[in-house]
């Protein structure tokens, strides 16, 4: 790391005094990040650093009960308390009282009449001192009439609706094929996935300060600014241009990671008392805030012919959305296009219902739909595996998808699908060495340094999973982002209101710049609402829509720049090139330098990437619903004690379908991380919830994977087949080996017990083997 | 050089909020700071302290802070037992010199989280904490080790660490744990734990042996599985019977997976019987800690007799 902050500081420097080593730069180097120095020595600040003098603290009241009505809510005590200096209701929502996301506004700002889910804001309270503010809110009187919880999503169908939208929030029943189609062998499955949630590292934190105009600028960690502002404006009672949201820096997000549950109040509170209004969520908070991943509930039917090809695929799909809609339906749509896997599958007949309960709310979360797919279909794959006496690697080439082949969706699949190749390539990397050669006291062995494990009863295994992601939103999603490149004495800006979340869009942009306009020092603006729309930071699109609109931008300026001095010496401007920040034309007469051929001016240009329209999926599932999709193929290998049951993830070989390597360090960053919180969804993440509650809000009770559980991860390939729709071929990277390795993990634990790993996180009873 | 800073125009500093802490260098000190202000807390490493105070549940009016009280510490030897200070961290006990003294203490520690928790946690606050899942306290409980109790005007008491654990004794006001007697045993010792993963986790169950050859004893305490840790005093007595202790301490192979499943049977029985004389089945999940508890004792017998 030293040496990349060395770097990134060499890089920022001003002068371009010559170097020994060459600086990484743009598109295929491995250029650090600009922040990295800051964020790892502590200095970058995040909206939980922020401070304005006399600003106020705000706590929120949530609900305790996960399902009750609201008889009456008395706030006289609280605004009585010294110190108090607000106190908001449902009652002080001067806008619309509604919000959501994935365009179901069905979640009231404060709950009013009824709480659906453990955690439901219900009051705000802003007052001199965190501490008065949170005790405050625990002195606002609500009188509740508990109801009895619908936990169970199979029994959201037949109860009372939870809320006047219905329980039901979308039902897709997909239909490809013949019906009647029988295979020779037929296997069965029941699957079930549970709820992980983003536990992003920085809890959520925000700082709203009111304007002289009325209006209000809320500094939030938002991974879509305008989406949030809008929703913010709406609720207040403002136009969108009283609004203003600036973006801090993202401390983790894998997921929709705000809350807006916490951000509307912050709002209404600054506007209220006139104040800047901070509030830092507790991990607690956090927990109870944000929007998980959907457990899911999977019934499979898979029918295969002699050879282990897949003939007809029957399944059912039931998401767990929780109290509110939130992007539920895409994850849903995303299941169950999805439910067949990168295998070509010519029956398919796929119901899927994504329901609501009074569970806490599921949402986007990376891979979301897919990975629980995955998981059930690769369980599958296993099946038919063993059924058919075959190898299951065998079994899965013999099935594999390719360009050309049509999904059970109806749609041809166009893009890049490596299927083959990847597989081929983690099954023929070698495996890793049994520990015999290594002393005994080093032996890394299921539970860990210190633990019980036992090499007599220990049993390694061998799995795959091959995942599936779509890129970008999908189903007819507006997907369009905007960006703006400034040049001037020899430095470019870029503008974008892409948010950096961690995924490097902020180095990506950079390496852009530096490749089109041939200048070393780019500097990337801050994000706020004042920039032009580019959309939310999930589904890997920003690479996309967010990196096209910057090359577009940047080309337009190469342009201006390279024009007049074309024209001057009479030849095109393709005939220019620009590098190391000169200019020279092809047959070398020309050589000037880009701050000379500037001259002092600006040059800037704006443009837009949007790519090609998708449609919604029909009333039999069909459509072309996706612009693009990637793929990732896993083998891993586990130790299990088969007595106890632990598990060891020993190695995770990844072979990924990226189109183009852009900056390698942060791909293999990318993918590690992806890799890493598979490995969460299949051993330890799993936020229980019973009767709707939520248990052990802490890091503690929720087993985030930690070094120690992070197996060793090989990238043993990167297919680099160029998606010529994509700008710069490149596909997404970081959803697909969310979605790969859970499934991976399973698989190879299936192969250690022989037991059916039916249920993910995968529990230590589920990995024993007993002798009888 | 395109670094998005956070926000602007905003500083990024916070208020801090007074408090009284005292910092005692004695344990008479620190016992007189608790008499002095009633309201006050004791807090050595605060690694179970400081969450309850970061999720708004404890709010401290005073602290007295225990890390400068040297005599704590430290340990010191005496006539065939070691004087254990409540201060010592879990990195201090995970030590190759600590282990060498007491190994199954030293394992606890070093299995007792990640670094950090373990260069701040001490001994004292695992006993006082008395959390179910401490891993200090199983083996404390198979050492039979004693309390020293600190109170008001140097008053000096014992107490069995299973009296404190159990609710039979309790900490009076102004009272604080100084000293832990364990006796040194000079024979192999086993602590292991289950945890679910392979990086530090709390324990589903966990089981303590330590030998005691000059009484040609066996200790066992299960942890995690109850509120306090639990001795299958029955299974120890016979296993320590079935042990030849003249020689090489041999055992026949088939008595470690009986001792397991006698350990496992003492510590989770099974439901008791209906009125028509049939036994209910324990749960799954119940099933499934028994057989850890059964395969942890096992294996721990056969590596301390190993």
């Amino acid at each position: 790391m030293s040496n990349d902050a060395a770097t990134a500081e060499a890089a920022g420097t001003d002068e371009a005094t010559p170097v020994p080593e060459p600086i990484p730069h743009g598109l295929g180097a491995s250029l650090p990040p600009a922040d990295a120095r800051a964020k790892t020595e502590g200095t970058f600040p995040y909206a939980a650093d922020l401070w304005a003098e006399g600003l106020l603290w705000a706590a929120v009241l949530r609900s305790p009960h996960p399902h009750a009505r609201i008889v009456s809510i008395d706030t006289t005590h609280a605004r009585e308390m010294p110190g108090v200096r607000a106190v908001v209701t449902h009652e002080d929502v001067p806008g619309v009282p509604l919000h959501g996301r994935g365009g179901r506004a069905d979640r009231p700002v404060f709950a009013s009449e009824a709480v659906r889910h453990h955690g439901e804001p219900i009051a705000a309270v802003a007052a001199d001192h965190p501490d008065t503010a949170r005790m405050a809110a625990a002195a606002v009187i609500v009188e509740y009439e508990v109801l009895d919880p619908v936990t169970d999503p199979e029994q959201a169908f037949e109860a009372e609706p939870l809320h006047p939208d219905g329980n039901l929030i979308r039902h897709i029943p997909l239909r490809h094929g013949d019906p009647e189609a029988t295979g020779e062998v037929v296997v069965e499955g029941l699957y079930r996935i549970g709820r992980q949630d983003p536990a992003p590292i920085g809890a959520e934190a925000g700082l709203a300060v009111p304007r002289p105009d009325g209006g209000v600028e809320l500094y939030l960690a938002s991974t879509d600014p305008h989406a949030d502002r809008d929703t913010a404006a709406s609720c207040y009672g403002l136009s969108p241009d009283q609004v203003k949201i600036v973006v801090t820096g993202v401390p983790g997000a894998t997921a929709d990671r705000e809350d807006q549950g916490f951000q509307l109040p912050l709002g209404l509170l600054a506007l209220k008392t006139g104040c800047p209004v901070k509030l830092t969520a507790t991990r607690e908070e956090s927990f109870l805030g944000h929007v998980h991943r959907h457990p899911t509930l999977l019934r499979y039917r898979h029918h295969a012919d002699a050879e282990g090809r897949v003939v007809k695929v029957e399944a059912q799909i039931l998401l767990d959305a929780g109290a509110y809609a939130d992007t539920s339906s895409d994850a849903l749509a995303a299941a169950v296009a999805f439910a067949c896997g990168p295998y070509v599958v010519p029956n398919a007949f796929i119901e899927g219902w994504a329901v609501r309960t009074n569970n806490p709310p599921s949402g986007h979360v990376r891979g979301e739909g897919a990975m629980q797919v995955c998981a059930a279909y690769e369980a599958q794959m296993d099946k038919v595996a063993k059924k058919l006496g075959l190898d299951p690697a065998e079994v899965r080439l013999r099935n594999v998808l390719a360009t050309g082949d049509v999904l059970p969706t109806g749609q041809t699949v166009t893009c890049p699908a490596p299927v083959a190749e990847l597989l081929q390539a983690v099954r023929d990397f070698p495996l890793p060495a049994l520990p015999k050669d290594t002393p005994e006291d080093e032996w890394l062995l299921p539970g860990g340094p210190e633990g019980a494990g036992e090499p007599a009863a220990v049993r390694r295994g061998v799995g795959y999973g091959i995942g599936m992601v779509h890129m970008l939103g999908a189903e007819g999603a507006d997907e369009v982002s905007t960006a703006t490149v400034k040049v001037q004495d020899g430095v470019a800006t870029v503008l974008c209101a892409a948010v950096e979340t961690g995924q490097g869009f902020t180095t990506l942009a950079r390496q852009i710049v530096q490749d089109v306009l041939g200048v070393d020092e780019v500097q990337v603006a801050p994000v706020d609402t004042d920039q032009p729309p580019a959309g939310a930071g999930c589904r890997s699109r920003h690479t996309w829509v967010s990196g096209g609109a910057v090359e577009r931008a940047a080309k337009m300026v190469r342009t201006q720049l390279l024009q007049p001095l074309a024209h001057q010496f009479g030849m095109s401007t393709e005939l220019l090139q620009i590098a190391d920040g000169k200019i020279t034309s092809y047959d070398g007469v020309l050589s000037t330098t880009v701050a000379e051929a500037l001259d002092g001016k600006e040059l800037w240009a704006t443009a837009q990437c949007r790519p090609h329209p998708t449609e919604p999926l029909d009333e039999a599932g069909q459509g072309d619903a996706f612009v693009g999709m990637a793929f990732c193929a896993i083998r891993a290998v586990v130790d299990v004690d088969i007595e106890i049951g632990s598990v060891r993830v020993v190695e995770l070989a990844v072979a990924q379908d990226v189109g183009r390597v852009l900056n390698p360090a942060q791909l293999t960053a990318r993918i590690e991380a992806g890799v890493t919180q598979g490995v969460g969804i299949a051993l330890t993440e799993n936020l229980r919830t019973p009767r709707g509650l939520i248990r052990h809000p802490d890091l503690t009770g929720y087993a985030l994977p930690t070094a120690l559980d992070t197996p060793d991860i090989r990238i043993v390939k990167l297919v680099e087949e160029r998606d010529v729709v994509a700008p710069f071929g490149a596909k997404a990277v970081s959803a697909a080996p969310v979605v790969a390795s859970p499934a991976a993990v399973a698989s190879a634990v299936r192969a250690a017990t022989g037991r059916p790993v039916n249920r993910l996180p995968i529990r230590p009873q589920a990995a024993v083997v007993t002798g009888n | 050089m395109g670094q998005r800073e956070g926000a602007v125009g905003l500083t990024t500093h916070a208020p801090q909020a007074a408090q009284a802490v005292t910092l005692p260098t004695t344990l008479d000190e620190a016992v007189a700071a608790l008499a002095a202000m009633p309201a006050a807390v004791p807090v050595a490493g605060g690694t179970d302290l400081m969450t309850a105070v970061n999720s708004g549940q404890l709010r401290p009016a005073a602290l007295v802070g225990l890390g400068r009280i040297s005599e704590i510490r430290g340990w010191q030897y005496q006539d065939g037992h070691a004087l254990l200070g409540a201060g010592l961290t879990h990195a201090r006990m995970g030590r190759p010199d600590f282990a060498a003294l007491i190994p199954a203490l030293a394992a606890a520690a070093r299995a007792a989280g990640p670094p950090q928790i373990r260069n701040a946690g001490t001994l004292g606050g695992n006993i006082a904490s008395a959390a179910p899942t401490g891993d200090a306290l199983p083996v404390l409980a198979a050492l039979e080790a004693t309390l020293i109790i600190a109170g008001p005007d140097g008053a000096r008491r014992e107490m069995p660490v299973s009296h404190l654990l159990a609710g039979m004794e309790m900490l009076r006001a102004g009272e604080l744990i100084g000293y832990v007697r364990v006796p040194l045993l000079h024979a192999p010792q086993v602590f292991l734990k289950a945890t679910g993963r392979t990086g530090p986790g709390r324990a589903m169950a966990s089981v303590s042996l330590v030998l005691d050859p000059a009484r040609r004893g066996v200790r066992c305490a299960v942890g995690a599985i109850a509120p306090m840790p639990l001795r299958p005093l029955e299974a120890e007595q016979w296993v320590a019977s079935l042990i030849d202790w003249d020689n090489g301490r041999a055992i026949v192979p088939e008595a470690l997976s009986a001792f397991g499943e006698y350990v496992a049977a003492a510590c989770i029985p099974d439901a008791a019987p209906a009125e028509d004389g049939s036994v209910p089945q324990l749960p799954p999940a119940v099933l499934h800690l028994r057989r850890t508890v059964a395969a942890l004792a096992r294996r721990a017998l056969g590596r301390a007799l190993s």
